[in-house]
């Protein structure tokens, strides 16, 4: 378990990235996770059908934060209708750190997924 | 018998396992008691022995399983001081209590206006049942607040008693430990008419419950957190009360006949009992019940309250550590909440398991009381009598480690 506390996570934690409110995003979601009542906001800004801008703001453990940092930065430059096609597998992907077996901080690592789909609902 | 932690903990089978490589540091018995081998030995031997439904087949093997299911009816009452055995109900857990006091008598008398009471500082199971009965009825949903060394407010409560309908309260708070001062509360209800409702969840495995002395209308509790396995719990309710009351499941088990367009309902309490019920973790409840008879439970609570002093002095030790709720042991359950200044909750929790140390960390099912508390959620440690201080010790040892990985 200790091994999903690489410095890379504990590092985007403490300084995340693509981290803040945006204004007037042309997509946008918030998103709970229930077992700790955290929240994350995910915004998306969009031209000719490519994401040009990803953030996210809210609070969270060290996975859901890591998770978030990476996951924005990895929308940027997306088309629109590849989202769909975006895995749970593509998030744990950019994580590098197995969670098969952990199914509780599954849902923190896949927070920012869950909001996408409801943003672009 | 003189209490006896190590022989106790040899009695639990689950003690000796390892978990991550690391010897098992179970700190979450407020989630969940772990079983000693008699009743995982009971629940064996019912199947292997003794299986068959309750109350039905006429033949020794059916009368045997239901003269032990009815017996287990009969240790809940004496443990509880009830009245009658007519008035404890066999329940899944504290939330199904919570659901046929809601449906049976709830949704029957509260009318629009009415006032219903209750705390920030309840388990969801003790909160979203009323809440749903307020918005049902109409009738007005009081939130009795907290001061801010975690205590009940009193004063708060005794303006929100007047022109009350009932009033539900934890006879100790799952989350920042606070016992209530149950008596009182009770008495207040019947000063202003109300009908009063204890969860015992947290109170019952260790701290001495007399509904009689009480003076309660309604107590719930679950057998799952006392030793007893899942699927077993109680309701205990006033008599008069639960007559009055309407049934919450209907079914089998629960008529006393049933015609083409009409049934009448079976005596107390099989009215509240519909369907078959959960036969042998009944029979492990009651086992559950005679092992906490025989170690004592005064020894019990007064082994928790050195386990909670301990913690209450070894945590505050861990640089940036905050404890939520009353700082004395002796006025707290058996467990200790608490936030790392820039640490999330999920991430001490998932650090302290590879250490082996089973704590709970997130809002423990009381989102309002974390809201009142200003934080989204805490990190908890809850001892019961197998519990060690070299135990409370490995956690503070871990808890620094986290701190260094977070600095």
């Amino acid at each position: 378990m200790e091994e999903i506390y690489q410095e890379f996570i504990i590092e985007l934690y403490k300084n995340p990235l693509n981290f803040g409110k945006m204004a007037n995003p042309d997509y946008k979601a918030e998103v709970q996770n229930t077992t700790c009542g955290d929240m994350i906001e995910l915004y998306i800004k969009a031209k000719n059908g490519v994401i040009t801008e990803a953030k996210f703001a809210g609070k969270g453990c060290a996975i859901s934060q890591a998770s978030a940092s990476l996951f924005t930065g990895y929308l940027k430059g997306k088309k629109l209708s590849e989202l769909k096609n975006i895995t749970k597998d593509d998030v744990l992907a950019l994580l590098k750190i197995d969670l098969s077996k952990n199914p509780t901080r599954m849902k923190c690592a896949l927070l920012p997924l869950d909001a996408l789909r409801k943003a672009m609902k | 018998m003189t209490f006896d932690v190590a022989k106790i903990r040899k009695d639990f089978p689950i003690l000796n396992i390892t978990t991550n490589g690391k010897k098992l540091v179970y700190l979450d018995s407020a989630a969940t008691s772990q079983k000693p081998a008699a009743v995982i030995d009971a629940v064996s031997d019912f199947y292997r022995n003794r299986n068959a439904n309750v109350a039905r087949g006429l033949y020794s093997l059916a009368e045997d399983a239901t003269v032990a299911y009815e017996e287990v009816r009969d240790k809940v009452q004496r443990f509880i001081n009830a009245p009658y055995r007519e008035e404890v109900i066999f329940t899944k857990n504290t939330t199904e209590a919570a659901n046929i006091v809601m449906r049976g008598w709830g949704e029957k008398f509260v009318r629009k206006g009415d006032r219903i009471v209750t705390t920030v500082m309840e388990h969801h199971s003790n909160f979203v049942p009323w809440q749903q009965l307020a918005l049902r009825t109409g009738a007005k949903f009081e939130l009795v607040g907290i001061t801010n060394d975690g205590e009940l407010d009193w004063a708060d409560l005794e303006k929100k008693m007047k022109g009350a309908k009932m009033v539900a309260i934890s006879a100790a708070s799952n989350v920042i430990g606070t016992i209530n001062d149950t008596r009182k509360i009770c008495k207040l209800a019947h000063e202003y008419g109300a009908i009063s409702i204890i969860d015992g969840a947290q109170s019952v495995p260790s701290i001495k419950t007399d509904v009689k002395s009480m003076d309660c209308d309604f107590l719930m509790f679950s057998g799952h957190k006392m030793l007893a396995p899942f699927g077993s719990g109680a309701l205990y309710g006033r008599q008069e009360l639960l007559e009055k009351m309407d049934p919450f499941l209907y079914g089998s088990e629960m008529i006393r006949s049933v015609k083409k367009d009409k049934s009448e309902w079976n005596d107390l309490p099989y009215k509240f009992e519909s369907g078959t019920p959960d036969v042998a973790a009944i029979i492990g409840f009651g086992v559950a019940i005679d092992y906490l008879n025989e170690v004592g439970l005064e020894d019990i609570r007064e082994h928790e309250i050195a386990l909670t002093a301990h913690l209450l002095k070894r945590l505050p030790s861990v640089e940036g550590l905050e404890i939520l709720g009353p700082k004395d042991a002796k006025k707290r359950a058996g467990l200790v909440a608490f936030v790392m200044d820039g640490i999330h909750p999920h991430d001490i929790a998932a650090m302290l398991d590879a250490d082996g140390i089973c704590v709970r960390s997130g809002h423990h099912c009381a989102m309002p009381l974390h809201e009142r508390l200003g934080v989204s959620a805490s990190t908890r440690a809850s001892v019961y009598l197998y519990n060690t201080k070299e135990e409370i010790d490995s956690l503070a040892d871990s808890l620094k480690n986290v701190r260094k990985v977070f600095r």
